[in-house]
């Protein structure tokens, strides 16, 4: 493949071709060449401009109010009194809903993963509609979800086990830890499949053939050869479906989350404090919004460092992944 | 990919397949549940088998013995099976409640001519309807209160105007900065960009609405001067933040996927690399660009903390400044104090499944015009 600059892939062998070339590089100078490359330009400079500004924001007014005493204590009276808070329940809600949420996903994300690269007829009806809903999982808005989660998991899966395990008393039919849990797996599935199915691509196939002809089965190939080459891919996929679903408060609003508890989950049928959702409690409904603010940047600063931190960690793998792919196409 | 042999010589072989196909269509499985579980909510609501009116036709109980059972239940709001469970004097009482329940309404409403409209019906959450005390048929999104108005217009107007703010600050910016990163730039800027978009896309709506609430709205008051500070304006262009990264990274990837040989024959016969982004590329790769803004169109009307957190007042007005309740928002913000079963949780039902119904269709057609035009540059087509 050419890769060469324009402008500099004629050889200057003969007379002619070096006139051209030097008449290819003495252009006039063109405004408008200039105005809207300059434009285009800006509008690059602009976006990352917004992203320094937020996190610039975000950090310099959240360093100071954070510290030890305020991630790791529980708040006592008031949580929107800087004196009294701390939001350790909220990173334990938050830790304990994305930890079960992986454990949901990541065998059927991967399963139907290993089903799309390794087993499927390439172009067949089903295998495009599996692709169709994954790709249509993605793009349903979160609220959706939300509204899933009460109508499926907690009108139709809760109350019917209420009634046939408990007579009918409310222990799951109502928002719990594991209704968000599971309804945060079903958002975050098409994210893992992606990752799995990228980090699967780009196993080279010699190895499968390879392990086929010395006899395993393909069933053994998958187990054996396959899934330990893709293990940094799925890897990526569960690390950015953590992160994705860590900073998600809409389909939380009702499946599960608590303004205020007292004590940390326990059960899978308790409520939970959540710290996307603290974000939102501080921000709108604080009496003192000027009282309120450090706490509420602290908090902020605190959500988007675990988020960020998990998504790096996630895009380093896959940079890895990815140059793998490369070499070997 | 490998051999297939016979899969009754390994029966494990078989049911491992198996197994595996039969998970790997709990995605087809949950897009139809989703489907199914918000409509199945809704359906009365789009039968019109719900009443919000305040009187309604009351039954005295000495008339009970006139009516079926089946008229009776209906009229209690019982399910047969609870129907079923209660013994006459049980229901008698029921009866008494209702008609106490009648009693208990103020004058005033008993002679508004208002309180005997189911307002869930089609005709009022669409068209505009001259409530009492109003001059003139207005369209009213108003669910609390003795007389509830469900009439969803405004909460449409107010969705579809903070997401054509969004869309109007994003797509140029994003399609702009596409160019320049794909074509116009050294490579290396593509390493500083590419990182920098996907930290924007990391960033939860949350954080986003925390930032326009907390610093933007502020900031933007004053550079434009007008006078509600939270206003539509202030959640269009946070909004923008939130979509900015989709319609990026899919108009680039389209701009990139342009052979270079275009470029290239472009750059040969003496264009100007500008000329040539414009010209050849873009046009080459416009389904493409469509297709991203159509995707981040599906992700604006969708997205819910932003607006939720920024503006809430439902107005019906199409000016930027003011403030908009945008569908997603309303059923956020609703949702939590609804009477399960009730008109206006079905009808809350109802919005999400236009919302489901609506990013479905901007997916599908956005999906299809990108395979569309990859087939074509690979030119199989």
């Amino acid at each position: 493949m050419n890769t060469v600059a324009p402008g500099q892939y004629l050889p200057e062998t003969s007379g002619d071709t070096a006139r051209m070339t030097r008449h290819f590089r003495s252009e006039k100078f063109d405004f408008s060449s200039f105005f809207f490359t300059g434009l285009t330009g800006l509008a690059t400079l602009l976006i990352i401009g917004i992203l320094v500004t937020i996190l610039v924001n975000i950090i310099a007014n959240g360093w100071s109010g954070l510290s030890w005493h305020f991630v790791s204590s529980i708040p006592t009276k008031d949580f929107f009194d800087p004196a009294t808070t701390g939001i350790l329940p909220m990173i334990i809600g938050t830790a304990i809903r994305v930890v079960l949420m992986t454990i949901f996903v990541i065998p059927v994300g991967v399963i139907t993963a290993i089903y799309l690269t390794e087993y499927a007829p390439s172009n067949s009806l089903i295998t495009r509609i599996i692709r169709a809903a994954v790709n249509n999982l993605a793009g349903v808005p979160s609220i959706v979800f939300g509204l899933f989660g009460v109508g499926f998991f907690i009108n139709f899966i809760g109350k019917n086990l209420d009634q046939v395990l408990h007579n009918s008393a409310a222990v799951w039919g109502h928002p719990a830890l594991i209704w968000a849990s599971l309804t945060l797996a079903v958002m975050t599935m098409p994210v893992v499949i992606v990752a799995t199915e990228e980090s699967l691509k780009a196993i080279q196939p010699g190895l499968r053939e390879a392990s086929l002809a010395l006899g395993a089965t393909k069933l053994e190939t998958i187990l054996k050869i396959v899934l330990p080459q893709a293990l940094p891919g799925i890897m990526t996929g569960g690390i950015l479906a953590v992160s994705r679903a860590a900073g998600e408060v809409a389909p939380l609003l009702f499946t599960g989350v608590a303004y205020y508890m007292s004590s940390v989950p326990t059960h899978l049928s308790d409520q939970f404090m959540d710290l996307g959702y603290h974000v939102f409690v501080l921000s709108t409904q604080s009496p003192n919004i000027d009282q309120t603010r450090p706490i509420l940047y602290a908090t902020v600063l605190v959500l988007l460092a675990l988020t960020f931190a998990l998504n790096f960690v996630a895009i380093l793998i896959r940079a890895q992944v990815r140059k793998k792919l490369r070499s070997m196409h | 990919m490998g051999i297939h042999r016979g899969h009754k010589a390994r029966p494990v072989e078989w049911l491992a397949e198996k197994f595996i196909f039969l998970v790997s269509l709990s995605t087809i499985a949950m897009v139809l549940l989703i489907f199914l579980f918000v409509a199945r909510e809704a359906l009365p609501v789009f039968f019109g088998e719900t009443n919000t009116a305040l009187i309604q036709p009351v039954i005295p109980t000495a008339e009970m013995d006139k009516h079926s059972p089946a008229e009776l239940q209906q009229y209690l709001e019982l399910t047969p099976e609870q129907f079923k469970a209660m013994d006459k004097d049980t229901l008698s009482m029921l009866m008494d409640v209702k008609v106490e329940a009648l009693n208990d309404i103020p004058d005033n409403f008993r002679k508004d001519p208002d309180a005997k409209i189911n307002t869930s019906e089609w005709k009022y959450l669409v068209q505009p309807h001259q409530w009492s005390g109003y001059s003139k048929p207005e369209f009213i999104w108003q669910p609390v209160g003795e007389i509830k108005k469900f009439n969803i217009i405004p909460l449409f107007v107010g969705t579809l105007k903070v997401t054509l703010i969004g869309l109007l600050f994003a797509v140029p910016l994003a399609v702009g900065a596409a160019i320049y990163v794909s074509q116009l730039a050294r490579p290396r800027m593509r390493e500083i960009v590419k990182p920098a978009i996907e930290m924007l896309s990391g960033i939860p709506s949350v954080v986003a609405g925390f930032f326009a609430l907390i610093v933007m709205a502020s900031v933007l008051q004053k550079l434009f001067g007008y006078q509600t500070r939270l206003n539509a304006f202030v959640a269009g262009i946070a909004l923008g933040f939130a979509v900015i990264p989709v319609i990026f990274s899919i108009a680039e990837d389209a701009l990139t996927s342009v052979p270079r040989a275009y470029t290239q024959a472009a750059l040969a016969l003496g264009a100007s690399r500008w000329q040539t982004a414009w010209q050849i590329v873009l046009p080459a790769a416009l389904p493409g660009v469509f297709a991203a803004t159509v995707l981040g169109f599906g992700r604006a009307i969708g997205e819910t903390m932003i607006v939720l957190m920024v503006c809430s007042a439902s107005v019906m007005s199409w000016s930027i400044f003011d403030s908009a309740r945008s569908i997603t928002t309303t059923i956020a913000a609703e949702m939590g104090e609804v009477v399960t079963g009730g008109a206006h949780y079905r009808i809350l039902f109802m919005l999400g499944s236009l919302l489901f119904a609506a990013t479905f269709l901007s997916n599908m057609a956005g999906e299809l015009v990108i395979q569309r035009f990859k087939q074509k540059l690979e030119g199989k087509k």
